[in-house]
């Protein structure tokens, strides 16, 4: 007989007029490997049609279904129950727009964030079939690798003091984004068009440190180290901007 | 009604998709893509291994080339593949690798020097060659000559998703997230759009366009175990053959992989094979041995997952909550060896089963993992019946696969098909005019609306969506697996014919304002039973095996009567679909001969039998 699971579900339909914010509570029994994704889809199976998540990979890959469980913002597909105590309480995240339940618009928060960083390689270069690759050193393209594995799953954003108080704040995926180019030399922005980007209250120097997104992040990015590095760039940066233009 | 108008209109926004709007982008056409889920959630994200392409400049690809690739790709696909397209393909995947490289991909490369591989079990020294540093390398796949697979670490599929979408941002390509086509909008002879549902608000729209592209992946999930991810329905598949007209090509052609764990059949990657790992049953028994005395558990993936349900049938399966289950064992490869030559392996343990696979048996089973199925198109893209519409990646039967694809295949695909389908989309555009006939988009509309409101009114019944898909999904799983024969086959045609009935009296049971999952289900699910029909029909008339095809009352690959390709439309009123055939390949570069693995029990072009 395993664990009886008592899950605590933060409903609300905006499409719905007679629907108003509360809890609803569903009862399971835990069976072996029980992930919140094998729970969820069988609440909604086997008890309630209506209710609304995000999954989709259910493997720790896409990103799809960071929520707050028991206060914590986490990916649900690689949240264990039998790691979780008896009583389960998911809230949608906070920052991004509800779309029911526990689903958020995740979709139109990225992409208004990859157009404002620039997230892409900017480059004059075109591509010749008959050349060769440009050469990388391996370690380099290893160390690209590591920032890029984010999955845009908004838990840092999520956890985030400054962003639940400013909407305009780019948020930790956002400056590991910019850490991710600046390391790449196919990327030819010159240091202060960065800047621009990111030497704002909007960017780098709203963070409070308060960290929260490299305790939370389901990837384990090394977010504190890319904060501080990108800070002090910065900070360089615009002591040189003085120096140059002042 | 809310109208959007485009010159392409790219359904699905995952590689394929993404990687053929770039291309129309590119050259001045207005594209607008739709996505089940924000684009960088698609399933491409979850192909890890890697994308082949004969670079040649790692040492185990030394001396590698196109034409090695194409016979790896024709002897995989069991000659069902069109050769003309496999050529298209290998000649182009190494130009595709290279331009991702120019856009952002941190392919691995080259470190010149001495390092150790493992193979069988085996530890084995390579040495990479100095003038070759910091070129792109490439790691082996099975079925292949040569180490030919481009990969970033364990990420490959997710690095090239995130780059393409960077390059659609960067063009400022709209992608409309959280929208299913449902249906398209056409007159019998010209695709036109797509009448879309928003997954937002539950709301209707059109969308029109001169070009349609469907790249929406697989549909893993109409069987109960799969490796897919649960968007993985076939949508694209469904809203083609509702037309009556398109056909999906070889709908049979599904390919199984040996190791999802229970109970989410995540993969867990063959290298715990390659590396030494076994499988054992109820009793803790090794069978592998007993089935395949030579290769063990390092036989193809099709022939372990084969006899893996075979043992399974025999009883000697574990028992347990999610059904029966073997167990996959790494102890003895060690906690070092376990940390770092298989840190993926022992992740997905941790977090997904909540055991150490340093300590503990792996609970595993065969699963659903491609389908070589789609919509069947032209070499350039183009979908069969209808003008204006296209099709690109696993959704499509371009047919690079035939009855079974390469790993490592899929994924370039999805980039050499965009980028080769994408062009010629292009050059389709130029010049080309269509009238919307609001007559008939119109129609479109209000059929769907109609659909709907029979649905949340269970004006047709009140059957349970749920338990319409759990009996179809089992009645493939359980029948139209990995072996198939003629009385299962039967069996399930029937079956499915009795659930597709049940699946137009369903009836919503829940609120249907706003998103709706029960209702986005609802409208789906006599598609998804039409397809599931589609596999099994295909299957039951293939009195042959091909590839993953396997038929236990026909265990010869019989090329005097199947070298053909299966091609299923559907009539609107029939419980059945229409099957026609086709001849696999207008060119044959290579004729018809012995894989040199695998099952070989061949009867000839000419009727002569060997392998027997």
């Amino acid at each position: 007989m395993g664990r009886k699971l008592k899950f605590n579900i933060f409903r609300y339909n905006p499409l719905d007029s007679n629907s108003v914010p509360h809890t609803d509570t569903f009862h399971l029994e835990e069976t072996d490997s029980m992930t919140l994704f094998i729970a969820l889809t069988r609440i909604r199976e086997e008890q309630d049609p209506s209710l609304q998540f995000d999954f989709c990979c259910r493997a720790g890959i896409c990103g799809s279904c960071a929520m707050v469980i028991n206060g914590r913002p986490d990916l649900a597909c690689k949240t264990l129950t039998k790691e979780l105590p008896t009583e389960i309480t998911l809230m949608p995240l906070p920052v991004f727009k509800l779309i029911g339940d526990l689903s958020v618009d995740t979709g139109t928060w990225f992409r208004a964030m990859n157009e404002k960083v620039g997230s892409w390689i900017h480059t004059d270069k075109t591509m010749d079939p008959n050349v060769e690759e440009e050469r990388m050193d391996n370690s380099l393209a290893e160390e690209i690798y590591e920032l890029e594995r984010c999955v845009e799953c908004g838990c840092c954003v999520a956890s985030c003091g400054t962003a639940n108080m400013r909407e305009d704040f780019i948020g930790a995926v956002a400056l590991n984004r910019i850490a991710r180019f600046m390391l790449d030399p196919r990327d030819q922005r010159k240091e202060r068009e960065y800047f621009e980007v990111i030497g704002t209250d909007e960017g780098i120097f709203g963070c409070m440190g308060l960290l929260a997104c490299e305790d939370v992040c389901p990837k384990d990015l090394p977010l504190q180290d890319q904060l501080g590095i990108l800070r002090r760039k910065m900070g360089w940066s615009a002591v040189k901007h003085l120096f140059r233009f002042g | 009604m809310e109208t959007e108008f485009s010159d392409l209109l790219c359904i699905g926004a995952g590689l394929a998709g993404e990687r053929v709007a770039v291309e129309a982008a590119s050259n001045g056409f207005k594209a607008i893509c739709l996505s089940l889920v924000p684009p960088r959630r698609s399933h491409s994200s979850a192909a890890q291994g890697g994308m082949q392409a004969s670079l040649g400049n790692c040492a185990m690809g030394d001396g590698d080339s196109p034409d090695i690739h194409f016979e790896d790709t024709v002897k995989g696909s069991d000659w069902g593949c069109d050769q003309e397209v496999a050529r298209l393909f290998v000649e182009t995947a190494p130009t595709a690798v290279r331009e991702m490289a120019l856009w952002g991909i941190p392919w691995n490369r080259v470190v010149p020097g001495k390092s150790t591989y493992f193979k069988g079990g085996k530890q084995y020294e390579k040495v990479e060659a100095k003038e070759k540093e910091g070129l792109i390398t490439a790691r082996s796949f099975g079925g292949t000559a040569k180490w030919r697979t481009c990969y970033t670490s364990d990420g490959t599929g997710h690095t090239l998703l995130y780059t393409m979408d960077n390059r659609v941002v960067e063009l400022g390509v709209k992608v409309h997230d959280r929208m299913e086509a449902i249906s398209l909008i056409h007159d019998g002879e010209t695709c036109m759009g797509a009448v879309v549902r928003d997954l937002k608000t539950g709301k209707l729209k059109a969308y029109l366009a001169k070009a349609t592209l469907i790249a929406t992946g697989g549909y893993g999930r109409i069987y109960r175990e799969t490796t897919n991810a649960v968007i993985n329905e076939g949508s694209g598949a469904i809203i083609a053959l509702d037309t009556g007209i398109v056909p999906i090509g070889n709908p049979e052609a599904i390919q199984f992989h040996p190791t999802g764990i229970v109970p989410t059949h995540i993969l867990v990657t063959e290298g715990c094979r390659g590396d030494g790992g076994t499988l054992l049953d109820v009793n803790e028994n090794r069978f592998m041995p007993e089935y395949e005395p030579e290769k063990a558990e390092l036989a193809s993936r099709d022939v372990v997952s084969r006899w893996m349900t075979h043992h399974i049938r025999k009883g000697l399966g574990v028992k347990g909550h999610y059904g029966d289950h073997l167990w996959l064992d790494i102890r003895h490869l060690g906690a070092q060896h376990i940390k770092t030559k298989l840190r993926e392996v022992e992740e997905i343990c941790n977090n997904f089963l909540g055991i150490d696979p340093i300590t503990q048996l792996i609970p595993v089973r065969p699963a659903q993992h491609y389908t070589m199925a789609g919509v069947r198109t032209d070499k350039d893209g183009a979908a069969y019946g209808l003008k204006g519409l296209f099709a690109a990646g696993e959704a499509a039967c371009w047919d690079l696969h035939g009855l079974n694809r390469l790993g490592g295949n899929s994924l370039a695909e999805t980039i050499v098909a965009g980028k080769i389908i994408g062009e010629k989309i292009a050059g389709f555009l130029k010049g080309y005019d269509v009238t919307f006939d609001t007559g008939i988009i119109k129609g479109c509309v209000v059929r769907e609306l109609e659909r709907i409101e029979r649905l949340v009114s269970c004006k047709d019944g009140h059957e349970d969506v749920y338990k319409i898909r759990n009996a179809m999904q089992d009645e493939l799983m359980d029948r139209v697996g990995i072996f198939r024969n003629g009385n299962d086959l039967q069996k399930a045609v029937d079956n499915l014919q009795e659930i597709y009935v049940r699946a137009k009296k369903v009836g919503i049971r829940s609120n249907w304002l706003g998103a709706s999952p029960e209702l986005a289900l609802a409208i789906k699910i006599q598609g998804m039973v039409r397809l599931a029909l589609c596999v099994a029909y295909g299957a039951l008339q293939r009195t042959e095996s091909r590839g993953c095809h396997a038929r236990e009352d026909y265990d010869a690959r019989n090329d005097k009567d199947w070298l053909n390709r299966t091609l299923a439309t559907w009539d609107e009123g029939n419980t059945l679909p229409t099957l026609e055939y086709e001849p696999v390949s207008k060119v044959m570069e290579i004729p018809p001969g012995s894989r040199g693995y695998g099952a070989s029990k061949i009867i000839s072009q000419d009727g002569e039998v060997t392998g027997a």
